[in-house]
Order: C-alpha cells, then structure tokens, then sequence
C-alpha cells in the first residue's frame, strides 16, 4: 500500500470527491440560471459543465468525459462568451425581475421534478440480463465505423449544414449591416 | 455514490434547473445556457442507464457523444439566429423579437 491509502481510506476518499464534484455541478447549474450578469451564467454553466465530467469519470468512461471538456466547455461555451457582446453593457443599471414570471417558472420547475422524481421511485429498474463489460476506446470507435456509420454519417452531415447555415445567417450579403 | 437512483436524481434536478432557466430568462443567450443545462441532464441519464442497466457499455457512450455533436450544432445555428436577431432589432430581449417579417 502507498503511504496515501494508509492514511485515508480510498473508498471514503472517493466519496468525499463525489460529493465535492456533486456540489460544484449544482452551484455551477445555479450560477448559470440566477444571476442576470450572462458573464456570471457563462461561467457557471463552465462549473457545471465541468463537474459533470467529472461525474461522468465516475460513470466508468474516461472518453466521454474528455469529450464533455472539449466539446462543451472548450467548444459551446467559447462560442457563447463570443455572442456575449451583443449583451448589454455590463455597467448599465439591469431591468428589473418580473417576479410572477419568476414565480411561474419555479411551479412549474418544481411539478417536473416532482413527476420525474415520482417516475425515479416507481420504476423497478432492472439490469439487461447479458451484461458486457468493455469500457475501452477502442471498441467505442469499432461501433461508431460499424454498426452506428449512418448515424455518424448523419451528424458529420448535420454539422456541415450546422456551419454553412450559421455562415449564410450571419453574413450580410455582401453589404454593411443598417 | 454507486446507486442508479443517484445518478437519475443529479440529472433530473438538472434538468429542472434548465427548465427553470428557460422559462424565467428574457435574454436569448441566457435562454441557450438553460438548454444546455438540459441536454446535460439527458446525456447524464444515458450515461447512468449505461452504466447500471445496459447491455453494452458502448452504446450509451456513442448516444452521449451524439448528443453532445448535436449540442454543437444547435448552439452555432442559435447563436448566428441571435447575432442576425441584434443586427435587425439592437437587443437580445426576447420579449422584443415581435415580428416575422423578415
């Protein structure tokens, strides 16, 4: 044993790690919804996006949790702080909460949960009889070339159209925008 | 830490938080975070499906990274929407995109 897992024990550790990661998801998730600076939203919703890589690591797949921290937070959330100068300027005094609007939200918010949560305890979950156990990269690109190639095809496909469409959108046409 | 019920819990509340987002935001981009919240919750629950319930761990990996190719896709064509949307009314407001007419 290293001198590490004689001083604490690894399973408490990991769940001490857990709860840490749960903790920052949420705060982060919380941070990207309240406030009404978007700087302050962009960087919780990088919080967030962060812990639940870090969940993800948890699940038991370290490749989808790089491909979180590279897709989402290197990626959409970049491109958002990049639209965010189109928002008001930061030192101009905020409009005010509509807070029936705001009170509407949170009902409503809360019944989903409830419903979610009531279909959580009802549920009898169970495992699939045959279970494989091959967590490796490898067999994940194996599948993506094999038996998912129309689905792969498809989103290189959708994200092609994704690009030239944000390109015609935005572009002026050659003439200055009014 | 090691249960399903966990997991589904972390993603629901998730994904009520992204509920709760989208209905209370009035700026498109604070709207587009709240969607992003969303589709992470989802990709969570497949993610815990896979990992307690499946029958092989790779499918659930491949649908998460579909849904994160996906994710991608959506936030560029909504945030050029919102660019061309400030170039025609000067605001992100959604409450002053009235009008179709294009």
């Amino acid at each position: 044993m290293t001198p590490l897992q004689e001083l604490v024990d690894p399973g408490l550790l990991a769940q001490a790690a857990f709860a840490v990661i749960v903790v920052f998801t949420f705060t982060g998730a919380l941070i990207a919804v309240l406030p009404r600076n978007i700087l302050y939203n962009v960087l919780g919703l990088i919080l967030c996006l962060t812990g639940i890589a870090g969940l993800f690591l948890y699940l038991g797949s370290p490749f989808i949790a790089l491909m979180e921290l590279l897709i989402y937070v290197g990626a959409i959330c970049i491109s958002i702080v990049f639209a965010i100068m189109l928002s008001r300027p930061l030192h101009l005094s905020l409009p005010k909460r509509h807070l029936p609007k705001v009170l509407g939200a949170g009902a409503v918010a809360l019944a989903v949960f409830g419903v979610l949560a009531i279909i959580i305890f009802r549920t009898p979950w169970h495992a699939a009889f045959v279970r494989g156990n091959d967590w490796s990269i490898t067999s994940i690109g194996a599948y993506m070339l094999t038996r998912y190639s129309l689905v792969f095809e498809v989103m290189s496909v959708v994200l092609l159209v994704a690009i030239l469409g944000a390109i015609l959108i935005t572009s002026t046409g050659g003439r200055r925008a009014p | 830490m090691n249960s399903l019920g966990t997991y589904l819990f972390i993603a629901a509340a998730l994904f009520v938080i992204g509920v709760f987002g989208l209905l209370q935001r009035r700026s498109l981009i604070g709207m587009l975070i709240a969607i992003e919240l969303m589709l992470n919750g989802a990709s969570l629950n497949f993610m815990a499906f896979n990992r307690f319930l499946g029958p092989d761990p790779v499918i659930g990996q491949v649908y998460t990274l579909f849904i994160m190719g996906f994710a991608a896709a959506e936030t560029a064509i909504a945030l050029s929407i919102i660019i061309a949307l400030f170039r025609r009314i000067r605001s992100i407001n959604i409450e002053q995109a009235r009008e179709l007419r294009g």
